[in-house]
């Protein structure tokens, strides 16, 4: 249904990119308080008390819509090597968020006001930068098929990966083979 | 909307150097695109921030002036590459942009938003509290920026 519209697909593929800069866009900002590049003077509690309801906001639309996305070919996605990047890394991004709020954010008093937090704080900034770039890049190539199951020959590594399951991949391979052998033993006159 | 005149540009576009390059990759387009969508994450978190503080939400207890300085070097990092990025992709497929009436509509309604920002809301900010006039740079900000990015997905789609 959502891939036959001629407007939804676009419309929600859209929101959910435009939505990436209100959710991504809140975070890094956080993030580069966290790290200690950014916003000296501001404390770290104006981010997570003020911002982060922003942040939240824009992460339910970015849910809402990339499942809708996800429910519109969902074998095709989950056999395509990037989805299951970017799922792994919303997972490393998901387990570091909650590594934040239930230990690092909770001693925040202490901290909340130096322009270089401590080495937990940094780590956890340093960690959802580079996950969210992860998922941005990964999310942006899942729509390219370089990897795709249908498209073969790829490496072993792919088909494992994409969890591929090639039809005949060794009577293909060794029919491929045959025909090499067959033109080498026949030499053309 | 499309002046007949400007089409040997665009074709001379298409053609450079860059634009083949781009064009004959398999993973150029695709990764400069990626680097493109993170580069609209750091510039609009830069712009958001400011423009929610402008409509007196978000950080609202940090000076308006203040936050808008914090933010300038990552609103201008984010838009050079923004602006780096989308050259190579508008090279790498000139002509069919020439014909695409969303490239159309975010090519005139950037300028718009890039004077808007950096010589009418960079210039306001200063001693501005939040009020009517805030809320109005805020909400026009955010609206031109909707517009640029959305008619920029849309070149995609069409």
């Amino acid at each position: 249904m959502l891939l036959e519209s001629y407007y939804v697909w676009p419309l929600l593929e859209s929101t959910h990119v435009l939505t990436l800069a209100l959710f991504v866009g809140t975070a890094v900002m956080m993030d580069l308080r966290l790290v200690g590049i950014a916003f000296p003077g501001v404390p770290v509690s104006a981010f997570t008390g003020r911002l982060l309801p922003w942040t939240r906001f824009g992460f339910a639309v970015m849910v809402v819509t990339g499942l809708l996305l996800f429910y519109s070919s969902p074998l095709r996605y989950y056999h395509n090597l990037f989805f299951r990047v970017k799922v792994l890394l919303l997972i490393v991004a998901g387990l570091n968020v909650w590594l934040f709020h239930s230990r690092i954010h909770l001693r925040i008093a202490e901290w909340d006001h130096d322009s270089r937090p401590p080495r937990a704080a940094r780590m956890a900034g340093l960690v959802s930068l580079i996950a969210w770039t992860g998922v941005v890049f990964s999310g942006r190539l899942v729509a390219y098929n370089w990897f795709d199951c249908d498209i073969q020959p790829q490496p072993a590594w792919v088909n494992t990966l994409a969890g591929c399951t090639v039809e005949s991949d060794e009577a293909s391979g060794a029919s491929e083979d045959d025909a090499f052998r067959v033109a080498e033993r026949s030499p053309s006159p | 909307m499309m002046p007949e005149s400007w089409y040997p540009f665009f074709e001379w576009c298409e053609g450079t150097l860059l634009g083949s390059a781009v064009r004959d990759s398999i993973y150029a387009f695709p990764l400069i695109e990626a680097l493109h969508l993170v580069a609209l994450c750091v510039m609009g978190g830069a712009l958001i921030v400011v423009d929610l503080r402008l409509l007196g939400l978000g950080l609202k207890q940090q000076g308006i002036a203040q936050l808008a300085a914090h933010v300038r070097p990552w609103l201008v990092g984010g838009i050079v590459v923004m602006l780096g990025t989308g050259v190579l992709l508008f090279l790498s497929e000139a002509i069919k942009c020439f014909y695409n009436t969303a490239f159309w509509v975010k090519i005139l309604t950037l300028p718009v938003a890039l004077i808007f920002t950096f010589a009418v809301r960079e210039r306001l900010l200063d001693g501005l509290d939040t009020g009517r006039s805030s809320r109005l740079l805020g909400a026009t900000s955010l609206a031109l920026w909707f517009v640029v990015a959305a008619a920029g997905r849309w070149i995609g789609f069409s």
